[in-house]
């Protein structure tokens, strides 16, 4: 293991150099493109053995990611905000085919008005398309999600493509000490692709078909089944990295100091320590505080967020995000799954971050004040409440 | 934890210094975590940029920008405002690199010791005046993170700076 001072995007490099993807095609684009130039360097210096495509857009990026996928390699492409919503109708194609394409995403706020800083409408208008989805914290997470995205993706049970979501610039541009793994414990960790879905001259078969309305729903459901399945497989792939690499992660979410929290945060990327660091303050004037971390929105934690908020008083979600016309989609998807499980606590949605605007410890401290007091249903950090459900 | 706020312009390494702190505070030390970050944004030579770098015993988790900083270090003293000292903690210092007096800061010439090390830049210099001022982290881990993250023609040069700038403070 060696130790290294490095940006997000250049722990996610390192995680994707270990993995040995055999395609790589990328299109550059801020905050992203760090990741893609030093994959490159990593091609041009020969200490990643890939084909490196240089495509002319997003699109084509992930056309040629699931070209490279169903010739049986391991394939990784990378994106940000504009570039993932080009590159939309692709997704599904990805996730249809069942191609378990690795792609690392840039959160950054979407146009109009433009705006390169980060915030996770762009990838949260993408749940739907049938794509794991990760979200990081730190560096280190975002390096060893890359070597794990791929274990994920791969297993036969899941075969569906994988978005590793890193937030743009808090943690793509942001520089910390991070653990390099040997090359021989990812070799180790991670074996090579072997499938059946794939092109093959000698075993021909009719792959990315049409299937008619008798057909095609059982096609989505077994699309359902395999990334619900990834729930059980991320935390088997989890055990074995402990094992391999001595880091512990926690499934879907990560909680802390929730076992007796009256006040809880649900929030989901880098914006999670500092909730905590906030709960460990007014821990120390009294107030239960907590936090929850959700690491994966697809497959969703409904199980893991109704139990560990059962027994709080008010929860809040806090989230860079907004579906206009209603609320954030993670307050949308956690209320569905408290109510799912027959749970009942009063929650609140707080909406900031959008356009990379700063959060800052005063504006979490007066979530957990406002949310024990009760407030609006729907909250915007610094602005006010939106007045509907009071 | 210490945080510092670099202010620069653009091109002026600002953000290099940054990271070389953050990479020196946590070299040799597996107990020590820094995080560095510049003021994001699109990169545009000679439009002011902030850095910051946090340092502490324990991991730093906290990613927003630094509200009350032990150090403020200014690259370019047209930068330099009165009220900048809004955003000391008790105690803290402003270092600018200017040929002036400014009340209230430490001023060097760093542009003098840049030049005498055919340096374009006066990063490394504040660098170094930081660390002789202020003992956050030692000369010699100082002169690793050069050798572990600058390119390594410009190398020598800027550890000749920065060893120049550690000396003038000491003196």
């Amino acid at each position: 293991m060696s130790k290294k001072f490095l940006s997000g995007n250049e722990a996610f490099a390192e995680g994707i150099r270990l993995a040995r993807p055999q395609v790589i095609s990328a299109y550059p684009i801020t905050p992203q493109t760090i990741v893609v130039e030093r994959l490159s360097e990593m091609v041009e210096d020969g200490s990643l053995s890939a084909e490196y495509v240089h495509v002319e857009s997003e699109h084509s990026a992930l056309s040629c990611a699931i070209g490279a996928s169903a010739a049986g390699a391991r394939a990784f492409t990378a994106t940000s905000s504009q570039g993932l919503l080009y590159m939309a109708e692709c997704l599904y194609y990805a996730s249809g085919g069942r191609f378990p394409i690795v792609m690392m995403n840039a959160d950054r706020s979407t146009a109009l008005p433009w705006n390169i800083y980060g915030d996770q409408r762009d990838s949260l208008s993408q749940l739907d398309s049938g794509w794991i989805q990760s979200y990081a914290e730190n560096a280190q997470e975002a390096l060893d999600l890359a070597l794990m995205s791929y274990r994920i993706a791969e297993d036969k049970r899941v075969s569906t493509p994988y978005m590793a979501n890193l937030d743009g610039f808090v943690l793509t541009h942001t520089y910390e000490t991070v653990d390099i793994p040997e090359r021989e414990q990812a070799d180790r960790f991670l074996p090579s692709y072997e499938t059946d879905n794939r092109i093959d001259l000698e075993n021909p078969k009719n792959m990315a078909f049409s299937a008619g309305p008798d057909t095609n729903y059982i096609f989505k459901y077994k699309e359902h089944e395999g990334i619900l399945a990834a729930s059980e497989v991320i935390k088997e792939t989890e055990k074995d990295f402990a094992e391999i690499f001595g880091r512990k992660y926690s499934g879907l979410t990560e909680n802390y100091r929730t076992e007796d929290a009256d006040y809880i945060i649900v929030t989901l990327g880098s914006i999670a320590g500092l909730c905590r660091e906030t709960a460990d303050k007014l821990r120390e004037q009294g107030v239960k505080a907590g936090v929850v971390r959700i690491r994966y929105m697809r497959p969703f934690p409904n199980e893991e967020i109704a139990e560990v908020l059962k027994n709080a008083k008010a929860f809040a979600v806090l989230e860079k995000d907004i579906s206009f016309g209603n609320e954030g989609t993670v307050f949308t998807n956690v209320n569905s799954a408290l109510k799912k499980a027959g749970v009942n606590v009063s929650g609140y949605n707080y909406i900031g971050g959008l356009g990379g605007r700063n959060i800052s410890a005063g504006d979490i401290e007066k979530i957990y004040s406002d949310i024990a007091e009760g407030t609006d249903s729907v909250n915007f950090i610094g602005i006010g409440g939106t007045g509907n459900g009071k | 934890m210490k945080e510092i706020i670099w202010l620069g312009r653009g091109g002026q390494g600002a953000f290099t210094a940054a990271k070389l702190l953050g990479a020196a505070y946590t070299i040799d030390d597996d107990g020590k975590y820094a995080l560095a970050f510049p003021s994001f944004g699109p990169e545009r030579r000679g439009a002011p940029v902030r850095a910051f770098t946090k340092l502490d015993t324990k991991p730093v988790t906290d990613r927003s920008q630094t509200e009350k900083a032990d150090y403020i270090v200014i690259l370019d003293d047209t930068l330099y405002s009165p009220q900048l000292s809004e955003l000391l903690r008790d105690g803290g210092q402003i270092i600018v690199n200017s040929k002036n007096d400014i009340e209230g800061a430490r001023v060097f010439d760093a542009e003098g010791i840049a030049t005498d090390f055919r340096l374009p830049t006066v990063n490394t210099v504040m660098f170094g005046l930081l660390i002789g001022l202020s003992g956050v982290v030692t000369q010699d881990n100082a002169t690793e993170a050069i050798k572990g993250y600058m390119p390594k023609k410009i190398q020598e040069r800027n550890i000749g700076a920065l060893l120049r700038a550690v000396q003038e403070v000491a003196e």
